[in-house]
């Protein structure tokens, strides 16, 4: 398939999940049992992909000695926590990789 | 009732304290992308064509990982499927309106758009409250669409030492934060990191995310049950 044939379909795929339920929902569908399933979506999917960019290396092995990414990832956990703020978190993050790193 | 510009004006207002974070995901998607070996058009055309931050480094991720386009597709609709909720939602304030409207609303059917505008909809009974999420949801379009433009740009003169590919399990760590405070979120999270790790050499076409975050999802179901029996 081809890069433009890829973009496309993942867009099209991101404009109907948006678009089905406004289109052809008429009044709730949605009981509050399938609401509340679907608001663990984020904690489900995100790790999936937050996890493996953390604990791997460029080859897909297991690193966790030596792996500044780890320590960083928890700093910025732990602000996240406090400070509840998604660019306080970022840069939490981003600062005491780049202090562990090259320091 | 308030004209239509004014109820839009209201939208951006709102939305703006939300869009700083999208700031550097929209610069760290351009980098990447590029990086990847993305042509510029074709990274601008997924911000302009896909318009999801998730959708698109999943794609990124997956796409240098060598998964197949099946999968890849696949796992955008994962990642999207939180926004089946967000089109439940909206639905019921805009059933009256013209096809047209609502093709448009779903474009800009954004997480911060969504989480501003369905407040300001509990609120408001004006026919016209829709504008409010256009007006959230451009905004976001303009941050999103001019940040990987510059992403693009700057990505050459980004050095690589810098790690900057960190930032991705960051940004959607960060998307987090108001989740790690509930246990049933925690044991999914936890759940669906290590299924991930543990099985990206053994799940088969790289589907590694989805079978994760349904094993996820499973979990939550479980939970979510036995503490509704035990009330």
């Amino acid at each position: 398939m081809s890069d433009w044939a890829l973009i496309i379909y993942c867009g099209l795929i991101t404009f109907l999940t948006r678009f089905s339920m406004i289109a052809l929902l008429k009044k709730e569908m949605f009981n509050d049992r399938i609401r509340e399933i679907l608001s663990y979506v984020p904690s489900a999917i995100f790790p999936a992909i937050i996890f493996p960019a953390i604990f791997l290396d460029n080859i897909g092995s297991i690193e966790i000695e030596d792996n500044p990414k780890i320590l960083a990832a928890i700093i910025a956990m732990l602000v996240g926590i406090f400070s509840r703020s998604i660019l306080a978190t970022i840069f939490a993050g981003l600062a005491s990789y780049w202090t562990i790193i090259f320091i | 009732m308030n004209s239509n510009f004014k109820i839009f004006l209201k939208g951006i207002v709102d939305v703006s304290p939300l869009m700083i974070p999208v700031v550097p995901f929209g610069l760290i998607f351009g980098i990447l992308a590029i990086d990847i070996g993305f042509s510029p058009l074709a990274t601008m055309g997924m911000s302009l064509i896909i318009f999801g931050g998730a959708s698109q480094i999943v794609l990124l991720q997956l796409f240098s990982g060598g998964a197949s386009s099946l999968i890849i597709i696949s796992s955008v609709g994962a990642v999207n499927s939180r926004h089946l909720l967000y089109g439940a939602v909206v639905s019921e304030h805009v059933s009256d309106l013209k096809l047209i409207w609502k093709i448009i609303i779903s474009y800009f059917l954004i997480d911060q758009a969504f989480a501003r505008s369905n407040e300001y909809f509990k609120k408001n009974k004006d026919k016209n409250k829709y504008f409010h999420l256009i007006g959230g949801g451009a905004t976001c379009w303009v941050i999103w669409q001019s940040t990987t433009f510059l992403g693009i740009i700057l990505g050459a003169a980004i050095p690589e030492q810098l790690g900057l590919s960190f930032a991705v399990p960051l940004t959607f760590l960060a998307l987090l934060v108001n989740d790690f405070r509930k246990l049933i979120n925690v044991i999914v999270i936890i759940t669906s990191g290590l299924v991930a790790t543990l099985g990206y050499n053994y799940i088969p076409y790289k589907a590694y995310v989805i079978v994760a975050a349904l094993i996820g999802l499973f979990v939550a179901m479980i939970l979510t049950k036995m503490i509704k029996n035990n009330e």
